[in-house]
This record gives structure tokens, sequence and C-alpha cells, in this order.
């Protein structure tokens, strides 16, 4: 069997699992900058999947595409680090404050310019935990979808998956072109290959080469380039992006504040626990 | 038109807590706006399904009964539910935050150009003023919910779309139910005017459901470790205390991702609502996204070493101390002093 091309789709986010004390700016906003900046977890199990389909067929190619501020260029170097052929920066400033919707309405468009066979993402990103652009891409694309993914493999053009569902799994087959999204449960994704490190370590968007002075750098190796699309590029309605596009909208932002009860201090001691234990036993609350 | 919808999922033939939870919820909120609730369910097979719906205050149930609804699949569900909208207008549509609720939600809310809030833990009808415009919009649904990795809580609202759709994880709600005697309204969808041949493009090849063998939601006592337990040799601790005190075992998120215990055990905005008697946390610091899943519960526990984790604002009982010293103690004083 041929090739076939592939998109993977891939966001870079704050690391919401390590929020130390300083996350939260005085005000009760998050403050972003003390947040280390990664690869969406689940979108690394994505790329996997989508390498290992590279690794048994010939001619496969994978694209890494991602919208976000220009700074999200990074995660498709590191997606080439992987294994990646190439990737795609969507970037623009009406972008910003897209919800879920505004969001695959702009992929859904660089999809459509990229025409693969199929897209891959990871289930949700880890900063809003939605697990709602993948499907929303599909619909969009009216394209079939297979979500929960943890192993796919192809047979005669079909995609065969294997879905881990909360109760079991369930394996289907599913016509190209198609969307998947993957779930934390598949393979992670292999680590960074040093040949492919040295090769792409200056693949750059055109923003950042004005910028940076690796100018030279990229004229003399001109496939190093990272390709980046704003709103003309795929042709987007304005109307459609942006906090205008997004039918959500956020009222209202409360900083967590736990109510304090009046809690009882004990220490580990033979005689505190002793005397806990009791009260609770007491109370009918235990035994 | 324009009343509440409810999705109604099936396991076996059988509504779904999450479901009868929406359901409950659901008449509360339609009570405040003054519209009716309504409910939709598919599968096959399913005569008389209306019956286990109606008690909960269901005005109106749609069935849609056919072969190719026997186990859900994206398309065809999308198919009959977005047609179904798009005829009935619905203003809110409430689904269960399942796998397959969160499969299908964004495929109508992208179909149908509405907003999708999903994991809501609380939901609220109020109104919301614009002051550019000088306009108020009445009787929004607030979609309440932690983002962030559970560092902020923000209340969503679709001002302009409809329907206003969110996803509610099990346990969040309470499922009761009005009248046992209620009777609603049965109507049947016709499901060929809404299925389109490349609908059933995917096919389910094989299919291995378990037996739910945890429960953690109907656990009366909760013994919970997070990532602070260390590994999952540590875990076995916590079993020893839930077997001693005939209780579950629960995990944070941090000690589910880090491999110490199952999905299945996970309790929080991502996992589930637990409301036990007593909930005894060990080693978890208490952010947000796990405490909104289990500040319902009667009695709490925090056993750890961080004299500020917040999991302690929320105590009855603080434990400062070694969660490997204390837990022996724990199950020795039990056995001692218990009948």
């Amino acid at each position: 069997m041929k090739g076939i091309k592939i998109v993977v789709l891939a966001k870079q986010v704050p690391d919401t699992r390590n929020v130390g004390p300083d996350a939260m700016k005085a005000d009760g906003t998050v403050n972003r900058a003390v947040l280390p900046a990664i690869f969406n977890p689940e979108d690394l199990n994505a790329l996997e999947q989508a390498l290992r389909i590279k690794d048994m067929y010939e001619g496969t190619t994978v694209t890494v595409l991602t919208m976000g501020p220009g700074r999200a260029a990074e995660i498709i170097r590191e997606g080439l680090y992987r294994g990646a052929d190439d990737g795609v920066l969507l970037t623009d400033r009406a972008f910003a404050g897209s919800d879920t919707l505004a969001t695959s309405y702009a992929l859904t468009l660089a999809v459509r310019k990229l025409a693969p066979d199929l897209v891959i993402g990871g289930r949700q990103a880890i900063d809003g935990d939605t697990a709602q652009v993948g499907p929303q891409v599909a619909e969009k694309l009216g394209w079939p979808q297979v979500t929960y993914a943890e192993e796919m493999h192809l047979d005669h053009g079909r995609m065969i998956v294997r879905r881990r569902l909360e109760r079991g799994v369930e394996t289907v087959s599913a016509p190209l072109p198609l969307v998947v999204t993957v779930n934390s449960t598949a393979p992670a994704c292999r680590y960074r290959n040093a040949r492919l490190v040295m090769k792409y370590k200056y693949a750059r968007t055109d923003t950042e080469l004005q910028v940076e002075s690796t100018d030279y750098i990229a004229h003399a190796r001109p496939f190093i380039r990272i390709t980046e699309w704003g709103v003309d590029a795929v042709g987007a309605d304005i109307e459609q992006l942006g906090l205008s596009g997004s039918p959500t909208k956020v009222k209202e932002i409360d900083n967590v504040i736990l109510q304090s009860k009046e809690a009882k201090h004990l220490s580990a001691s033979d005689k505190d626990i002793e005397s806990l234990v009791k009260e609770l036993l007491e109370s009918h609350t235990i035994g | 038109m324009n009343n509440l919808f409810v999705f109604c999922e099936l396991d076996e033939g059988k509504p779904v807590d999450v479901s009868l939870e929406l359901l409950t919820k659901g008449r509360s909120l339609a009570n405040t706006l003054g519209c009716r609730l309504e409910a939709v369910v598919l599968g096959s097979g399913i005569e008389g399904i209306e019956n286990e719906l109606f008690p909960y205050g269901t005005d109106v149930v749609h069935v849609a009964d056919d072969p190719e609804l026997e186990h859900y699949r994206t398309m065809p569900y999308t198919s009959v539910i977005a047609g179904l909208f798009r005829q009935e207008q619905p203003q809110i549509a409430l689904m269960g935050a399942t796998t397959a609720g969160r499969d299908l939600g964004p495929r109508v809310s992208s179909a149908l150009h509405s907003g999708l809030t999903a994991d809501c833990t609380s939901l609220e009808i109020g109104d919301h003023y614009v002051k550019k415009t000088d306009t108020t919009y009445k009787n929004l649904l607030y979609q309440i919910r932690p983002a962030f990795g559970g560092n902020i809580i923000a209340t969503i609202i679709n001002p302009d779309h409809r329907p206003q759709m969110a996803t509610v994880r099990e346990g969040v709600m309470k499922k009761e139910i009005v009248n046992r005697n209620y009777r609603g309204e049965l109507k049947r969808i016709n499901v060929s005017e809404f299925i389109r041949p490349e609908d059933l493009a995917v096919e389910i090849i094989e299919r291995h459901m378990e037996a739910r063998r945890v429960d953690i939601k109907s656990a009366q006592i909760i013994v919970a470790g997070g990532y602070g337990m260390g590994s999952k040799e540590n875990f076995d601790l916590l079993y020893e205390l839930a077997d001693v005190l005939g209780g579950e075992v629960a995990a944070s998120r941090a000690a589910v991702d880090a491999g110490f215990a199952g999905h299945e055990r996970q309790v929080g905005q991502t996992g589930v609502t637990v409301r036990p008697k007593l909930y005894i946390a060990c080693g978890i610091s208490g952010q947000i996204q796990h405490t909104a899943g289990m500040n319902q519960s009667g009695k709490i526990i925090a056993i750890n070493n961080d004299s500020m984790a917040p999991i302690n604002s929320i105590a009855d009982y603080v434990i400062n101390g070694d969660v490997s010293e204390v837990i022996p103690r724990l199950i020795k004083f039990y056995k001692a002093n218990a009948r």
C-alpha cells in the first residue's frame, strides 16, 4: 500500500499540571509567564501514531499543524525533531480569543488547504480539557471521526482503530479521509532523534527570521522553513474567528478560594489517632 | 418549542445514571424558565423506555428506535440529534460527559454552530447585561466549570446561539424521582428522515465491555490517595484501610496520571464526583479540580505533611504526619475499638 498524507493537530499549552503558588497573580488572573509552555501531552501520543503509520507505509508524510502565537513554532520544531516532515503555524491576531468552535473553523480551513487523508490529534488539551476541537473539525470537514484511539493501523485502505471507552474497548473500521483523536493510554511518543535535531534546529517561520539574524542559514537551507499562515492564507471569514466567532463567552472568572472550615488539627500520635477513631465510631461515620 | 432537552444515554437498554441526574437538574431549570423538559433517547428494541424517564418529570420523550442505533456511533447519532434539534429549536441541551457524550456533544454543536461547555460542575439560570450595546439577555444558562487545570472557576454563557449546550460528569448532579406516576408524552422519531447512508461508514468490529468493577460513587467511605503517596506500592496501605473500614480506594488526577491507580478511581472534575459519609484524603494537596469532586463529602480527613495544602482548608480533621505512620494506627485503633 502506498503512503498517505497525515496532518497532526497539536497545541502548545501552559503546563497546568505543575502549577506553583506564583501561578496566580494578585488580581486572580493566571500568570502565564511563570508556566512553562509545552507540547500538549495527548498530542504527542497522536504524533507517535502518525509516525508509526509513516514507519509502516513508505511515502507517508506527517505535517504538524498548530494554531497559536508565534512562539508556538517551538512545538513544530519539537515535532520535526521526532520525525514529522514539516509544519504549519496558523497564527494571526484575528484568531485570539477563539473558543473551541471558532478554533475548529480556522483549523478546518487549514486542513482543507493541506488536503490530507488522515487528521490525528490528541483527545484533549490540558489547559481546557474540553475534547471538543477534534470532533468539531471532523464535523466541519464532513468526515467521520474516531475518538479515544489507543492503537490504529491501515487495512485495505480503511483505518482499524481500537478505542478506550469508560467501560471497555471497542474496535472500529473507518474509511479515509478520517479524523482520529488519541487517548493518553496510547503509546508514548518516541524521543527526539539527534540527527533530526541537527537538521531542524534552525527551522524557522518567516516572522522568526525577521527578528533573529539567522537569515543566512535559512537561505542556505530552504527546506528548513516552517510555513506560517494567517487569515488571508486560509481564506477565513473574520466574523467567524476570535470573540465574534465564538458562541461561548466568559461571563465571569473567579479565583479559587476554598471555603475554610474550622478543622481539628491532630498529630500522628497514638493518642490523637485513637481519639479520632473513637469520635468517628461514636458519630457512626465508621463502623 | 424552545424547551430544555436532555440526551439520555442507554447502557444495555437502561438509562445511565448521569442522564437521570441531568433530567433531575433539567426539571428544576425548566421550572425556573417556565418551559418543558424533553428527553431524547436512541437505541434498538427500546420499547417502553419512556416509562423510565417520565418519573423524573419529563414532559416529552423523543424515541429513535432503529437497529442501526443499537450501539453508540458518532455519525448516525449526530444526524438524528442535530436533525431533531433543528426542528425543535431547544433553548438548552444537556448531555452526560461520558465517552459517548463527549464524542457527540462537540459534533452536534459544530453542526448547529452553537456553543458547548464541557464538564460543568454547576448550572444556573441568570441574566447578562452587555454595556456596549445596552442589552440585557434574560434567563441564560450559566455554565460553571473549573478551568486552567482547576486554578480558576469560569462562568460561561452563550448569549446569541441556541441551543446552549453543556456536558456534565456523572455524579455531579443529584438524581431524584419527582413522581412515580408522572406521565409525559411519547414522540417517535422517524429515523430514516435524518440518517444518510454515509453516516454508517464507520463499523464496529468488536466490543469488550467489562462490568463496572470499581464503584467509588456509591461507596460510603472513601480512602483517596494523591501524588504525595509516592508510588503504586504505597497505595497498598490505602487498600488495606479501605478494606478494614468497608470502603473504596480513590485517587486524585495527579496520582492517576502517575500510574498509582486506574482512571476508574479518579475523583474530581475530570473523574467522578463523590459524596461519601467519610473521605480520607492521603497525600492529596487539594487542587480545585480534585476538591470539586469531593467537597460535599460528609466528613473529610486530610492526612499530609504540608500544613499549607489547600485540602486542609476544607477538611474537618487535619492530621499532620506521614501517611505511612498514620494509616497503620487508624487500622490498629479501629480494630481495637469497633464492635
